[in-house]
This record gives structure tokens, sequence and C-alpha cells, in this order.
């Protein structure tokens, strides 16, 4: 994506000179506050809206070359769907197939095959024939992303994927994304939840009406950069230098606006690697407060 | 019982069994998109928003039929374009648009001297429908029909899910607007059976009825057409030893179908739901049959 600037019928200039770019085999992360521009930035590399400047490229063509070649796959918001509508989990995953059908969208073996291949994925196979609003919330989103698996997508958006889901739910949809990343995925998932995505996102990007800062996580998921993406809006707690010398010695920083709360060393980078030693440091940090 | 049949007898009355029934199946399929689109007050506002378009086609000796057809379409793509150009929500463009409209059509038919009846405009005479209205209503009808069930799934996932439909390169707008356009010609081709007033109940009741009876699409097209043909069958029958306008009795038929429905049905009917309550056997939010991979 190269100096994209999207603006709306109503003037509201929604992106501005958004850059990046994400190698294939990658989880990404797509990190800002409410209307900071993340939905556009989605909708753009889905061709709903068009750039008034700047361009976006996948593999090296035009977003609609790839959008012909089903190579897009999304997985939308909870809020965005019809729970009450009359389709089943079948139906729904069946809907990634309707690309590769012809006009009048009758499944053949091959479109029936891949639909239960993606189900039995993501553990739903036996939730075949529930209707879709019957399911939790977790299970509601596998089956969206065996949609996207059935489609056979290469780059797969995720509209904040974790809300409404469970910690194990949440860990086999991690789970999933690891094994399409070693297939040669591009995963985009646009989260609040922050204290996860340096557990499973090789790269952010932080976006504030304009990518402010992307790459690696260890590198860019800095307590400056997120200051300066969140603006404020996270709250912050200050701990005092010797008590935290007195404990742990590391921390001096948390930044959060969730249940699992960033922590941050004394250089302003992350005090953790992955998922294990983040939940130790938490536990710790529980101990301490008991 | 065999008086109750009596009306068979005529040949007026066989002609409207037969196109009644045909508008009824239209418009039982086309509601189930609706409801679930959540279009029933475009439908309402399309259906009136054509008496304009009935006028002005009869003053410049248009087929009746194109001119409501342009003018409902005229009618939803002005809504969305106001809606998108300013800051009012849908359903207040769309209140302001069609009464508009359809004052506009009752001024120019007041105007106009002409042999139509508007009460034959506004709820329909399927009893006194010529030859040639025979003739159209069932081609177009059936053309409608046909194209709504050939197009359903690709119909239903712009309903359900837009995106993904636009993701996978289908175009959205033009299914949208196909959609828009089956509804107009819908309205267009009920006209001559409920009129303007009373088709959005044809429109809308029979998906309801069928959405209250099942959670599987091609399921809820098949109850929702034989709700609707029966009604209309029924409605016809009714209004014939009543002495009642056809239109109202298939309306009002349907409408008793409705309200049985909401009570009775066995999947989302009043008295089912709270005997679930009841038994804790409603539909579990709890998380199960997580596995790893």
């Amino acid at each position: 994506m190269s100096d994209v600037s999207v603006a709306y019928p109503n003037g509201h200039m929604a992106l501005r000179d958004a850059s990046f770019r994400l190698d294939s085999g990658t989880i990404c992360a797509l990190v800002g506050v409410n209307g900071s521009g993340k939905s556009t930035l989605f909708k753009s590399i889905m061709g709903f809206v068009k750039p008034r400047s700047g361009q976006v490229r996948i593999n090296g063509m035009p977003v609609r070359e790839v959008l012909k070649q089903h190579l897009v796959a999304y997985v939308p918001q909870a809020e965005e769907v019809d729970w009450q509508f009359p389709v089943s989990v079948w139906d729904v995953t069946m809907m990634g197939r309707y690309g590769a059908m012809n006009f009048l969208r009758i499944p053949r073996a091959v479109d029936k095959a891949k639909v239960e291949e993606s189900l039995r994925r993501v553990s739903m196979w036996e939730f075949k024939d529930r209707q879709i609003g019957e399911l939790s919330g977790g299970q509601k989103k596998r089956v969206f992303l065996a949609r996207a698996l059935a489609q056979g997508g290469r780059v797969i958006l995720l509209d904040e994927p974790f809300t409404g889901v469970d910690v194990k739910t949440e860990e086999a949809i991690i789970s999933l994304l690891r094994e399409l990343r070693a297939s040669g995925a591009i995963i985009l998932v646009s989260t609040h939840n922050l204290g996860s995505v340096p557990e499973f996102c090789d790269q952010v990007v932080l976006i504030n009406r304009t990518v402010l800062a992307y790459g690696r996580t260890s590198e860019v998921f800095t307590e400056q950069n997120l200051a300066a993406t969140f603006g404020g809006v996270l709250r912050q707690f200050q701990f005092e230098h010797s008590t935290v010398q007195d404990h742990d010695g590391r921390a001096i920083r948390v930044l959060t606006d969730d249940e699992r709360p960033l922590v941050f060393g004394k250089d302003g980078h992350l005090e953790y690697k992955d998922r294990d030693e983040h939940g130790e440091l938490l536990k710790q940090r529980a101990e301490t407060h008991e | 019982m065999s008086s109750f049949f009596e009306p068979l007898e005529f040949a007026f009355m066989r002609d409207a069994l037969l196109v009644g029934g045909l508008v009824a199946a239209m418009c039982a399929v086309l509601s189930c998109f609706l409801i679930l689109r959540g279009w029933s007050l475009m439908g309402d506002a399309i259906s009136h928003a054509v008496l304009p378009g009935i006028v002005i086609a009869y003053i410049i000796g248009w087929p009746l039929a194109v001119g409501a057809f342009i003018a409902g379409l005229f009618c939803a793509v002005s809504t969305g374009f106001i809606q998108h150009n300013s800051r009012l929500k849908e359903d207040t463009v769309m209140g302001v648009v069609f009464t508009g409209l359809f004052a506009f059509g009752l001024v120019l038919f007041s105007r106009t001297p002409s042999e139509m009846h508007l009460d034959h405009i506004l709820v329909g005479n399927i009893l006194g429908i010529s030859k040639s209205q025979f003739v159209q209503t069932l081609w177009m009808g059936a053309g409608v029909l046909a194209v709504t069930l050939v197009l359903r799934r690709d119909l239903l996932l712009i309903c359900f899910d837009p995106g993904q439909a636009r993701v996978l390169a289908m175009p959205a707008r033009v299914l949208n607007y196909l959609l828009l356009s089956l509804l107009s010609l819908a309205i267009v081709v009920s006209l001559q059976t409920v009129g303007i007033i009373l088709v959005i109940a044809m429109l809308v009741t029979p998906g309801s009825i069928a959405h209250l009876w099942t959670d599987r699409f091609d399921r809820m097209i098949g109850i929702a057409v034989v709700a609707a043909v029966l009604s209309t069958l029924a409605g016809i029958f009714v209004s014939y030893h009543i002495d009642g306008s056809p239109g109202a009795c298939i309306v009002l038929v349907q409408a008793l179908v409705f309200l049985a429905s909401l009570l009775f049905a066995p999947k989302h009917g009043i008295f089912k739901r709270s005997a679930a309550e009841a038994d804790g056997h409603l539909p579990s939010s709890q998380e199960s049959g997580v596995s790893g991979h």
C-alpha cells in the first residue's frame, strides 16, 4: 500500500498518505483507536472504497485483479452480521466457494469437500447443520474463518476477531492463523486487544488517520509509538521506581485497554516475547499486588 | 361444501385464482429477501411511488407497467442519493420521498380526465382483469419469479454479507439494483391483484410467516410460497362469499395466518419459545467443541 488517501463523499478524509508493505507468511496487527481509519484501510484492501490517490497492490496486482482471483478473504465483525438469518454453518462456509462456482452457485463435489475440510479444521464440522445464530461468539468466529479457508484466500482480513471470544477459542484461532502463516498467507488482524498483539503478530501497523509506524512487532510496538497512536486514550499506570525494583526489577510502566496489560521495560520496549512469558509476568504482578 | 367452490364455475373467478396464485408466489419469494434485507419500508415506499408513473404513462400513451416501473426505481434511487448527500437517515428520506411522489400522483390523477378508477389502482381489481392484462401479468410474474429463484443464492449473499460478495468480485451493486428492480416489477405486476396500498402485505407477510417456521432459507421460500398462495386462494373465495374487496380479503387471510404462526409456529412461535425458556432449552451460548488443530 503506497501513499493511499481516502476521502468520503461528505469530505471527511479518513486516511491520508498511508503506506506499508507486508511480506507473505506474516501475521500483522492493525492497531488504532476507533475512527483512526482501520475500517477504511480494510475497505481499501477489499476494494470497497477507491483511494483518492496512491495505490494498493497485492502480489504486484491491483486490488480489482486480486479480487477476481478470490485471493482476499475476510472475517467480519460480529456486529456486522444479522445472526437471525436463516442460514446454517454449512451455508455460510459454502459462501466462501461462490467465486469458484458457476452463476447458479450449485455446489460441486470439490466445493463440498473443501467446505467439510475447512469446518473440520476449525472443529465446527459437528455443528454444520446449526443455524448460525445458535452458536457462541467463538464458534461464530470459527465458522467465518472456515469460510475464509474454504475460499482459499491468500490475504485474510480479520476485523476484531477476539471480541466476545473466550481464551480457549482465542488460542485455537491463533494457532490456526499460525498454520495459515506457515502456508504463506498474509493475515491482517485489526484488534483492540493490545495485550495479545505481541503474542502472535510478527508485524504491526499503527494507524491514526495515516500509518504512524509499521514493521516488526518488537521494534514498532513501543511505549512511545503506542502513546502517539492512542494519544492518551489508554490507561497508564506508572509504578514507583523503587517499588518495581523491589519486586521484579524490570517493568516500569503498564499500558492497557484490556485485561492483558502491556508491560514495558525502562527502554520503552516490551518486556516479553510470547504468550507464556507475558502470562507469567502478569501472574507475578498479580501476586505482587496481593 | 360444493357451494363454497361455486365461484369456480365462473371464468373470471378462475382467472382471478390463477393470477392471484402466481402473484402470491412471486411476492412470497421476494418477501423472503425483503424482510431479511430490512427493506419492508422500501417496498411500501416504492408501491406508493408508482402512482405518478402510472398516470404519466397513461397521459403519454405508454404501457402503464413501464411508467410504474420507472417511477418505482426513481423512488429507490433518489432515496439512496438524498441519503448519501445529506445528514438524514434512510427511513426519514424514504418517508418524505414516497409520500411526495404519491401526492404528486394523486394531483396528476385528479387533473387528468380518464376512465381509470382510483380505487382500482389503490386496492386492485382482480375480478375485472382484462385478457391482455391477464396475459401480461402471467408473463411478467413468471419472469420475476424465475429470475429471483435462479439468482436466489447471490441475492441471499448480498442480503446476508454484502462484503463477502464484493471480495469475491461479484457485482454487488448490480445485484442490489437487480433486487430493487425485481421489487419494482413485482409491485407493478401485483397492482391489478391487490393495488398500491395493500401490495406491501404480499411483499412482507409471507416471508415473515416463513421466518417464524424455519431456520433454512430454501425451506423459508417454500413455506412463504405455500402460505401466500393458499391465503390468496382462500381470500378470493371468502371475498366472493361475503362480497368483500378481494385484495383486502387476501391480505386479511394472510394476516390471520401470520398471527397463528406468531403464536404457534413450531420453531419461533411465542408459545414454543416460552415453553423452551421454561424448560431451559433455548439455544445455549455455551462454548463447546473446542479442540486442538
